[in-house]
């Protein structure tokens, strides 16, 4: 199967960025925290993108950036598909009030805009990345369930599900080894969609002010530390801005294709 | 009764059920949390003493389901208590500030509605040549960035290199309303760009889903023009669809409102909230958290209402 020019594209970009945040120690030319050059200098040799408000280097810490909002956006979505992936099957495999409070619960947490909720949960407890993780991971679990309780109740009453309820396989069986191979599929897919949203939401969040802390810093919250500059027509605060719509956009373009791919497969008409 | 009323109250009875759900994991989902507003304002360092004296004056030694029956009708007669960190009556605070957040919401969904239809129309005209693939590409890259990012490329562009606008908007209370709708022009061009997206692409996707009906293919073998055909034979037909996801984004809007409010300073509701979600000033966090909220869930419900109305077989019952 030959691939498209675009998510061969948005491969590569992804693929980088992962590797810029996992390597970011090492590729980073200066320190994250200490200011080397003037207030907001332009691009220049020894600063390649410039320097921040108090004369950081951007380049560094768009390095550094890069690893905390990939981390904290890979480790919430994850959270959010382990949690809502499995509270999905169970509601579907299980059935009648199990399903009924999970999936009441969950339309409940879904007639809340996310923001408004994670504010209102911020606004009390303490601001770290294992708080901003488990909110984040929560309150995208409630997309997942809904989508994989979805796929899995058209799975429950396949013949082969039957097949091992019959031979007496337990609830644990039925749901590793019956319902997440064959709902594996449309999971990635989706995967790639809750990851951007939870970059877009770690940003936004500590543009906010609410997200990550200092002495750490992400995308957002160097949007937040330059935004005055644009005022003084420098463009300090659109390099992480641009960081953001190119992880965004290169994401986007891979779980497009794995999308039309999975469909295609299905021999579904495809979008 | 009819049917279609009979739907409507269903609808709207959930809704308000719905409602006072929200209220109560706002309100005792934050108590279930560990922290409370005492601690808030003593900090960590207080005494167990100092912290039950000021519980028992606060009224917080008294049970969750106590207290909320209290904040819900408080909420009711208007009365949402006092800020604690300046002793302000929050009702008269968020009263100033949340017709700046409507108006500049109203002004963004009366210029996004219309053009959202317009692109869409003209992108189903033209399906698959030129104008529906340049419509598609530019709406497909705004959907992907968040507000505060559109709002920074926006800002760059129209005050530094094409520089027509101010970057702050400033409302104040004795301006005139040319003046208003001049100050907030950047925030609502930010606001239409979020939102349009998704408006245009429900749109054409509506009236695409339409064009296969056998009608349609009636009205174009009698010689109708192409656009006469979407215009009076596919567009009343996916107007059900079409009206539901614009209230959908327009309650959207209303979230999205917030950090543009951020980043502009516009001094409205949402900038109220995010500043005292940073001074943890809970009773007015959760005040404004249930507006916000309530106003997404009503736009909601307008939503399912309308598409139930706009239902021609549920209109004339057989």
């Amino acid at each position: 199967m030959k691939m498209p020019l675009s998510a061969l594209i948005g491969l590569v970009l992804t693929g980088l960025f992962l590797f810029v945040a996992i390597f970011a120690q090492f590729l980073a030319p200066y320190p994250i925290d200490s200011a080397v050059g003037g207030v907001w200098e332009s691009p220049s040799s020894t600063y390649l993108l410039g320097t921040d408000t108090i004369g950081r280097d951007i380049l560094s810490r768009l390095i550094y950036g890069a690893q905390v909002t990939i981390f904290v956006a890979a480790a919430s979505s994850i959270l959010a598909f382990s949690l809502g992936a499995i509270l999905g099957f169970v509601a579907a495999t299980k059935g009648g009030w199990v399903d009924q409070v999970l999936s009441r619960l969950v339309d409940l947490v879904m007639a809340i805009p996310s923001l408004i909720i994670a504010l209102v949960v911020l606004s009390v407890l303490p601001l770290n990345l294992t708080v901003l993780i488990l909110v984040m991971g929560v309150l995208d679990a409630t997309r997942v369930f809904r989508l994989s309780r979805a796929v899995a109740v058209d799975i429950t009453v396949m013949d082969y599900v039957e097949a091992a309820r019959l031979r007496g396989e337990g609830g644990g069986w039925i749901i590793f080894r019956e319902i997440l191979p064959n709902a594996l599929s449309p999971l990635v897919a989706e995967f790639g969609l809750r990851f951007i949203f939870a970059v877009l939401f770690i940003s936004t969040l500590s543009f906010l002010g609410l997200g990550i802390q200092p002495p750490l810093t992400d995308w957002g919250g160097m949007v937040k530390e330059n935004k005055d500059a644009l005022v003084y027509g420098k463009s300090a605060a659109l390099m992480p801005a641009m960081a953001i719509a190119a992880l965004a956009i290169s994401v986007n373009l891979v779980a497009d294709w794995i999308l039309s791919r999975t469909t295609s497969l299905k021999g579904g008409r495809g979008a | 009764m009819h049917p279609v009323l009979k739907l409507v109250a269903q609808r709207i009875a959930l809704g308000l059920l719905l409602l006072l759900a929200v209220s109560a994991v706002i309100f005792l989902g934050v108590e279930a949390l560990p922290g409370d507003t005492a601690q808030a304002i003593l900090g960590q360092s207080a005494t167990p003493q100092a912290l039950a004296n000021l519980r028992e004056k606060m009224g917080l030694d008294q049970p969750a389901m106590v207290r909320y029956f209290h904040w819900l009708g408080g909420i009711l007669t208007g009365d949402l208590g006092k800020a604690l960190t300046n002793g302000q009556d929050i009702a008269q605070a968020i009263g100033q500030r949340l017709g700046n957040t409507l108006f500049l919401a109203a002004c963004a969904g009366a210029i996004s509605v219309p053009l959202a239809i317009l692109l869409g129309l003209v992108a189903a005209r033209y399906n698959g040549r030129w104008p529906d693939k340049l419509i598609s590409g530019i709406t497909l890259s705004t959907i992907s960035l968040p507000e505060f990012v559109a709002a920074y490329f926006v800002i760059y562009l129209l005050t530094q290199l094409i520089p027509i606008f101010n970057p702050v908007a400033m409302v104040f209370p004795g301006m005139g309303f040319w003046e208003k709708l001049h100050a907030v022009a950047l925030p609502v061009i930010v606001l239409v760009l979020v939102v349009l997206a998704h408006m245009m692409r429900m749109t054409r996707a509506a009236i695409l889903n339409v064009m296969q009906s056998a009608y349609i293919e009636t009205a174009e073998l009698k010689g109708l023009s192409p656009m006469q055909v979407i215009w009076r034979h596919a567009f009343p037909n996916a107007i059900a669809p079409i009206v539901s996801v614009v209230v959908l984004n327009l309650a959207y809007l209303v979230v999205g409102v917030v950090v543009v409010e951020v980043v502009f300073g516009y001094n409205a509701l949402g900038q109220f909230l995010v500043d005292h979600v940073a001074k943890r000033d809970l009773p007015v966090v959760q005040a404004v958290g249930v507006i916000f909220a309530g106003v997404y869930i009503s736009l909601n419900i307008l939503a399912d209402v309308i598409a139930i109305v706009a239902n021609p077989r549920l209109r004339h019952p057989r």
